[in-house]
């Protein structure tokens, strides 16, 4: 109902007008070895392992969030297999993390 | 109300796709997916340039939504199935207005677009058009939407339900993690309100899960079945989801879904706010 819905925005686009000195920003590629994977269901999942945020990868297997400082588990579904990696975010920046699915 | 009468699964859709009276929808804020590939003969609803009014925040009213079905080809007597993508958020707000204006044969497809997708079943970039109806929408039922009075004097008297995540509940984000965090109201919850966040009523393919596992989950977290209750989130469309669980499966029967949500109850002055984890 607001101007903007709750969607995702595109994931290969990016994120300009973000500010890395105060968002605390977790991306990086879903990959089946070394090739990117597109179309992931990638899932953000906090310390306690709660569901906090889901994105569709890019073509390109490019995914992105918006988050906070901690401990942080993102987890891909694709039709070929799932897969999942931990990040640290300590504070604010470009925290990156890839995800294997297999 | 039976899980049967507003669900159905992957499989049944499969099954159904050219079964007569069955309309199968998607419903989303970025149609691209649509666009890149759909269910086979499944007709597009843009949520925010179809079902959004484009001046005030409101959704589309009767007349307006009278119009949409009846250019999308939608009958009163079709069986209209919803689905989308974000684990159906988008569907459930649709299947939400479908039910307010009196439409009788809704069901959402059970784990929407990634259920389908995971199952590696088959989609269409085909254009799809259908014949023009004279679709007919029943009055507004408020019995199932919320506005914000309703909200402030169900503190601490109804079942207050926020399904945002943890972080969003408690203060620590104003928004869902896939999006930027800037946003012009304060941070928090309605005072009594319980934390469920929506994804718990889902499993991880998107699908529901059982209504045993529901209950237990809503019963754990304190809600009472004897008092009437109010779902919100940030802006309507996850506790859309939360109002089918509570409401379309386990069938409580005073359910409302406040759209407002706390886009609107954040920025309001003078009301009371709570942060932190606790109630």
């Amino acid at each position: 109902m607001a101007a903007d819905g709750c969607g995702a925005p595109d994931q290969a686009a990016s994120p300009a007008g973000v500010d890395l000195t105060t968002q605390v920003v977790l991306a990086g590629k879903v990959l089946a070895g070394d090739q990117p994977v597109g179309g992931a269901f990638v899932r953000l999942l906090n310390g306690d392992g709660d569901f906090a945020g889901e994105v569709v990868a890019s073509a390109d297997g490019d995914f992105r969030f918006y988050a906070a400082p901690g401990d942080w588990t993102v987890r891909a579904l694709h039709r070929t297999g799932n897969g999942q990696a931990s990040v640290h975010a300590d504070g604010p920046g470009l925290h990156e993390v890839a995800v294997g699915v297999s | 109300m039976s899980r049967d009468n507003v669900l159905v699964s992957a499989q049944w859709a499969e099954d159904n796709l050219d079964a007569p009276g069955v309309v199968f929808v998607e419903v989303d804020e970025d149609t691209g997916a649509y666009d890149g590939g759909h269910i086979p003969g499944a007709v597009k609803i843009d949520w925010k340039t179809e079902l959004q009014d484009p001046v005030r925040r409101d959704f589309v009213d009767q007349a307006g939504f009278q119009k949409l079905l009846s250019e999308k080809g939608i009958g009163n007597g079709d069986q209209v199935v919803l689905y989308g993508g974000n684990n159906n958020w988008f569907a459930a707000y649709a299947y939400w207005y479908f039910a307010l204006y009196g439409h009788e044969n809704v069901r959402l497809l059970d784990g929407g677009r990634k259920k389908w997708e995971l199952d590696g079943r088959p989609l269409s970039a085909d254009d799809v058009k259908r014949e023009p109806t004279n679709y007919v929408a029943q009055a507004p039922n408020t019995a199932i939407r919320a506005f914000r009075d309703e909200v402030v004097a169900a503190i601490g008297a109804k079942n207050l339900i926020d399904v945002r995540s943890p972080d969003e509940f408690s203060g620590k984000l104003l928004a869902p993690a896939h999006l930027p965090q800037e946003s012009a109201q304060r941070p928090g919850h309605v005072p009594t309100a319980l934390n469920v966040p929506w994804a718990k009523a889902a499993n991880e393919d998107g699908t529901f899960r059982s209504d045993d596992e529901l209950r237990e989950l809503y019963a754990e977290a304190g809600l009472d079945e004897s008092r009437a209750t109010i779902a919100y989130c940030r802006i309507g469309e996850r506790s859309s989801h939360t109002w089918f669980a509570l409401h379309e499966l386990l069938g409580l029967s005073d359910v409302k879904n406040y759209d407002g949500s706390w886009t609107e109850y954040g920025s309001l002055v003078g009301v009371p706010v709570a942060l932190g984890s606790e109630s």
